[in-house]
């Protein structure tokens, strides 16, 4: 089984799942950060493939990107990371990232890279749906790769019920109108929350955008199954690469972070 | 009539480039302009306004000008289609106006821009002025400061000039800022995309508003040379929206040649060129699939000209079929090359030309002539803008020159 599938079967709230850019702060970290997410309880990980342009990201996650790109990653050395510990990752891991290197990389190939580290599903935000199920469905079936799709407070009940309908695995509902990295009040869009979980009862719904701490995790629990957190997670890593003793607080700073974050 | 091979499909797809490719959060924005666009442009009230501005306002038609010095020179007939006396200086101010009354009747209060020479951004902020709307234009901290003049404009005008710090600080990165911005505004705001660049139906409503061009010079070759089309089409090629006007009305016509000319910057075997069509391969960037310049992983290479406008690592999906098809011809002509030409033109013809124009200028240079043929080179915009790099090249600051 997907292990996403078997996340949402086996958890239906609090699920947190953390998004940071492979290659930053530098290009080896990838490893004992997803190690550590694992280990701090984190229920799944969307691993950033670094683009030269993003378009719907904010200044910390371009940053981040940026020095990803500077530090050397790319697709090849990140599979061989996610392959080299693939035995120890029980978790579901998520590749997210914009359109064009996976097409220069080719989809086939991406795809069976894919599978060989492990990898559950990704979310390519600027892959629209209509281009996916025509040119790309078929694929990412033939591997069990699932494709995330994102709803917003914009997209229309019609379309909310076919994203939910043609995609598996869960739905990143976004917050708000806005770029990642934004400090939006989500009680504001309560009114969204509801619309999407009534037209889509039985769909694992997870909630990204805004989303950096306990307070605003809690409220992702309270209109969805969970919450994702991407940018006050790349600023906690970001904070601690300036320390001298980086290597040796790395991963009590991931602790510390999560622990914040579920409150306890 | 036939079918052209050359036009976008049901899908937004000229061959195999063009497409939607966007996030879900500028769904509702591109989909309500894919929705109404056709419908709105074909309202006979709307063509009448736009006609109205583009003759009172903009000073259309633009002249085409049989310049006789340069055509002894290159012992060719050489008309020039004086898009540069268009008012603001440029062609953009075609799709500016366009986009404007779209804009005003699809109920948007809010327009934002990129810019990357300025003129797209004097020309957004020149026809929000004319219709009171707010102007937000993003433009590279680079193009900031090597087209000054413009940013002064645009501020003159009222519109607020957002520098932009991220990547080579050009083209491309104002227009990722621009689509964020977007992505913030999805109720309120029109983005006018200043190219034939961005996702469906962009593409096809720019083409559409600069295909003036092409339709004047049928009337005004059938005139001049008993012929309503010439043997050649030269223009430059940024985006590609001057070069797609230029083009437009003889794409099904293979009696015309058609000449795009790219800015290679310090040359095409060297990192710091802009010529996507001798070093691009097939991509997806800015919400569509194209010719870009890119790396062995899909990141995006950063460009480089001397001329802002050309500055930008993609060429628009419709010229990328025209290249990929052969219909169209597209040449690299180097910073050098073009710096010369502009002068060459000025000193034969009285015409300070935009570094952009220049590069299809230096085009002749490059192109089969013989005496009989009618060439056509789209003078896309006039040179004020470009004075200071022009001073500083040529030293006109120095007594002797
Ligand atoms: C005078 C002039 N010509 C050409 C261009 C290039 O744009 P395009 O290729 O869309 O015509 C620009 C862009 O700024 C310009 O200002």
């Amino acid at each position: 089984m997907n292990r996403i599938d078997n996340l949402f079967q086996t958890k239906k709230n609090n699920i947190l799942s953390i998004y940071f850019t492979a290659g930053f702060p530098n290009l080896n970290d990838t490893e004992e950060i997803l190690l550590q997410l694992q280990n701090a309880g984190v229920d799944m990980v969307e691993v950033g493939m670094p683009f030269s342009d993003p378009m719907a990201d904010g200044v910390v996650i371009q940053d981040s990107s940026h020095q990803a790109l500077l530090n050397g990653m790319n697709l090849d050395i990140l599979f061989d990371q996610l392959i080299k510990i693939k035995k120890e990752i029980r978790i579901p891991i998520i590749l997210m990232g914009y359109f064009n290197p996976v097409f220069k990389y080719g989809v086939n190939n991406f795809c069976k890279k894919c599978v060989s580290a492990g990898v559950s599903g990704v979310i390519i935000p600027d892959l629209p749906l209509e281009v996916y199920l025509d040119e790309y469905a078929a694929l990412f079936d033939q591997h069990e790769l699932y494709y995330i799709p994102l709803v917003t407070p914009q997209t229309p009940d019609q379309r909310i019920a076919k994203l939910g309908m043609k995609s598996k695995g869960f739905i990143y509902m976004v917050s708000t109108a806005s770029i990642t990295g934004s400090r939006p009040n989500l009680e504001n869009n309560h009114d969204y929350f509801l619309r999407v979980r009534k037209i889509l009862p039985e769909t694992p719904l997870m909630i990204g955008f805004g989303i950096q701490d306990s307070n605003s995790f809690a409220t992702a629990n309270k209109y969805a199954n969970g919450g994702i957190i991407g940018t006050a997670f790349i600023r906690t890593l970001k904070e601690a690469s300036m320390k001298t003793d980086y290597k040796e607080i790395l991963s009590h700073k991931i602790d510390a972070f999560i622990q914040s974050i579920r409150g306890n | 009539m036939t079918k052209s091979n050359y036009n976008i499909n049901d899908a937004g797809f000229y061959g195999e480039f063009g497409g939607a490719f966007i996030p879900e959060m500028l769904q509702k924005n591109v989909t309500e302009l894919l929705d109404n666009y056709l419908k709105i442009m074909s309202d006979p009230e709307f063509k009448t306004e736009l006609r109205t501005l583009l003759t009172d306002y903009a000073g259309r038609p633009s002249p085409l000008y049989y310049a006789s010095r340069l055509s002894a020179q290159y012992q060719a007939n050489i008309y020039l289609k004086r898009e540069d006396l268009n008012h603001t200086g440029s062609h953009k101010i075609n799709n500016a106006l366009g986009q404007i009354l779209l804009a005003e009747r699809l109920g948007k209060k809010r327009i934002i821009a990129e810019t990357g020479a300025g003129q797209h951004g004097v020309a957004t902020a020149t026809v929000c002025a004319l219709k009171g709307l707010e102007c937000v234009v993003y433009m590279g901290e680079t193009d900031v400061k090597r087209q000054a003049p413009n940013v002064a404009r645009m501020r003159m005008l009222g519109a607020k000039v957002v520098p932009v710090t991220s990547g080579n600080r050009t083209l491309k990165d104002a227009t990722n800022e621009a689509i964020r911005d977007w992505i913030g505004h999805p109720e309120d705001t029109h983005y006018i995309i200043g190219s034939v660049v961005g996702p469906h139906p962009y593409p096809d409503l720019v083409a559409r508003f600069q295909s003036v061009i092409s339709e004047e010079m049928q009337e005004q070759l059938l005139s001049k040379t008993g012929r309503s089309y010439p043997d050649a089409v030269i223009a430059c090629v940024g985006g590609g929206s001057n070069a797609a006007g230029a083009f437009y009305h003889f794409i099904d016509n293979p009696d015309v040649k058609l000449y795009g000319a790219e800015g290679a910057g310090k040359g095409i075997d060297t990192p710091e060129t802009a010529a996507t069509m001798a070093v691009g391969s097939s991509g997806i960037l800015h919400g569509s699939k194209i010719l870009l310049m890119q790396d062995k992983y899909g990141q995006i290479t950063e460009p480089y000209s001397i001329s802002a406008g050309l500055d930008y690592p993609g060429v628009g999906p419709l010229h990328s079929h025209l290249h990929a098809t052969g219909r169209a011809t597209y040449l690299s002509v180097t910073d050098e090359q073009a710096l010369q030409a502009a002068l060459q033109i000025t000193r034969l013809e009285g015409i300070i030309p935009a570094l952009e124009s220049a590069h299809a200028l230096a085009a002749l240079n490059m192109i089969p002539l013989r005496k009989e043929m009618n060439v056509v080179v789209n003078l896309s915009g006039r040179g004020d803008k470009d004075m200071d790099t022009y001073t500083h090249y040529f030293g006109f600051d120095n007594e002797q020159n």
